[in-house]
């Protein structure tokens, strides 16, 4: 499968930004060795990048945290940047995101600092050809695995990608770009509404600690990161301080003793032991990475029935929306 | 048992009784850890994974736990729950492991275990004595997480437990052997930690080139074997 094409065409990395990293959809079924799953921390942003370039979902792309990417093209292919307001050029050239462009051998494509949000998605068509750890492309820097080389993307890095095969596909549609309308993206602000399945120990927190969580206001702190987002505010107390380690999935609340809850995100500890009031739901997960330090988060309780049609919902909006051909 | 919502697409499943055990300044919820308990978490994973296949996307054993992690597009909670409730039924109570004996060498010394000399002042042991302590016992794979490899074994003589560290080390060398409380682990790659290092051990446990990945899993038993500096060094350990 590997051309000599499949070698040279790709990418090579100019300036990495500060924290660049290749994703996939994540890595599953290895939670028993200790693994986290990694993956796109806005995955409807990464999965609309992927769409635009007729990508399956679960395709290779970065994930590009700030902004600050610099590469050039060897290779001619389209790109899609979707995500965080991150100002796109090509060749110096604005270009928009939340749609596909023809980039050709020489091109630089650069990504700026994001004024709206803060991760962006950029796709390449059939996606960056990168070995899979365990299943997965995707990168955990602190098990140093997924990506190239387990960490985030250096100066000089080679992404390798097949061309779209522009040139000799007989698909004219090929030589066309996609477009998601403005009506169907996301809005990135300084505040979201979590919506969150109360479960694990939520009755070891008193009914009034529980209306005290889910009525006041909390703030993120700088200590966030693709593991956790701590947050600031009234403080909580479970009527226990700790329990026997325990098995956490993907937007578990945790609170330690000292009150302040931490949201569990895709690069979190596989098990733990403080008190778990319940769990942000996947689909605003994107939302709240998408937030800055100093932004704010309200929660709201939601059963899980909810939250099974909501995502459902969500999951049949996604494949109905077509983009437009431009 | 008792199976109770955890997020969106999780369950998880308490096995055995939950108790709150109070200690000085802090209450503990604490679910009993035994090996009878660890070997039902155990049976509940090889159940769920034969006979659930696809309908499971991950599963994380602990102690007395077991996360379920579902497909939503697949099933929902209200038909898995009962499809759990069903399956595990039959779990036997008796505590006889299915899992194997793994002997994991220890070069045990001031040199290779920096808080060694430390444990044994505190707790009025020799080292030898410490380290005679710690080898003699057969432990538990109770649980892996907090970083790929890393095998919660349990439990240690109460005569060298001892509480993690006040300040955590930035850096434990990989093959670092710790003890935390009751509980004893390999780290299996440099990492910030807390627990407090007897010895280091050679055997990789955790290599993504190797199958199987690590040589332990949850329900093994293990047991420390002591070596000298010179065995130690020839099975690749580095100091």
């Amino acid at each position: 499968m590997a051309t000599p094409e499949h070698l040279t065409s790709g990418f090579v990395v100019k300036q990495p930004g500060p924290r660049t990293l290749l994703q996939d959809l994540g890595r599953y079924g290895y939670h028993h060795l200790g693994m986290t799953t990694g993956g796109p921390a806005d995955p409807l942003a990464f999965s609309w990048a992927n769409r635009l370039c007729k990508n399956e979902r679960n395709t290779t792309a970065l994930e590009v945290s700030i902004g600050g990417l610099v590469m050039e093209c060897t290779v001619e292919t389209k790109i899609a940047v979707c995500g965080a307001n991150v100002p796109l050029t090509i060749n110096g050239r604005t270009r928009a995101l939340w749609r596909s462009h023809k980039v050709n051998p020489g091109d630089v494509v650069e990504l700026s600092f994001a004024t709206e949000g803060v991760i962006a998605y950029l796709a390449v068509a059939g996606g960056f050809q990168v070995a899979e750890s365990f299943g997965s492309t995707a990168t955990v820097v602190r098990e140093g695995i997924g990506g190239l080389n387990g960490g985030k993307l250096e100066s000089e890095d080679f992404l390798p990608c097949g061309g779209d095969g522009t040139s000799t596909s007989s698909d004219d549609d090929n030589s066309q770009c996609l477009m998601l309308s403005k009506g169907y993206r996301p809005v990135y602000g300084h505040h979201a509404m979590l919506r969150v399945i109360p479960g694990y120990q939520q009755h070891d927190f008193s009914r009034y600690q529980q209306r005290r969580f889910f009525s006041n206001e909390y703030t993120i702190s700088a200590q966030s990161d693709r593991m956790g987002y701590r947050l600031e505010g009234p403080v909580i107390k479970a009527d226990i301080d700790g329990i026997l380690s325990e098995g956490i999935c993907l937007g578990a609340i945790q609170v330690p003793p000292d009150g302040q809850p931490i949201i569990l995100m895709n690069d979190r500890q596989t098990i733990g032991g403080y008190p778990k009031i319940g769990s942000v739901l996947s689909l605003d997960l994107g939302q709240l990475a998408q937030l800055k330090p100093g932004d704010k988060v309200y929660f709201e309780p939601i059963t899980v029935d909810d939250a099974h049609n909501i995502l459902h919902l969500a999951d049949s909006y996604f494949k109905k929306i077509e983009p437009t051909l431009c | 048992m008792n199976i109770t919502v955890a997020g969106e697409n999780s369950l998880i499943i308490y096995f055995g009784q939950t108790h709150i055990a109070e200690t000085d300044s802090s209450q503990h919820q604490s679910l009993e850890v035994s090996p009878e308990i660890a070997n039902q978490v155990q049976q509940a994973v090889t159940i769920l994974t034969d006979s659930l296949g696809d309908l499971i996307i991950d599963l994380v054993p602990s102690y007395a736990s077991l996360l379920v992690i579902y497909d939503l597009f697949r099933t929902d909670l209200h038909t898995i729950r009962p499809q759990i409730r069903q399956l595990l039924a039959e779990i036997s109570q008796s505590s006889q492991s299915h899992g194997q004996l793994v002997e994991l060498p220890v070069y045990y010394s001031v040199e290779s275990g920096p808080d060694l000399e430390l444990l044994a002042k505190n707790k009025g042991l020799s080292i030898e004595e410490v380290i005679e302590l710690h080898q003699v016992q057969e432990y538990q794979v109770y649980a892996i997480g907090f970083a790929p490899g890393f095998a919660y074994l349990g439990e240690v003589d109460e005569r060298i437990a001892t509480p993690r560290l006040a300040t955590p080390r930035q850096q434990v060398p990989r093959g670092g052997v710790g003890i935390a409380d009751r509980q004893t682990a390999v780290y299996p790659s440099v990492s910030p930690g807390g627990w407090n290092l007897i010895g280091l051990c050679p055997q990789r446990m955790f290599d993504p080139e190797q199958t199987p990945t690590m040589p332990v899993k949850v329900g093994d038993s293990v047991r420390f074997k002591s070596i000298d500096r010179e065995t130690f060094l020839s099975l690749g350990g580095v100091l």
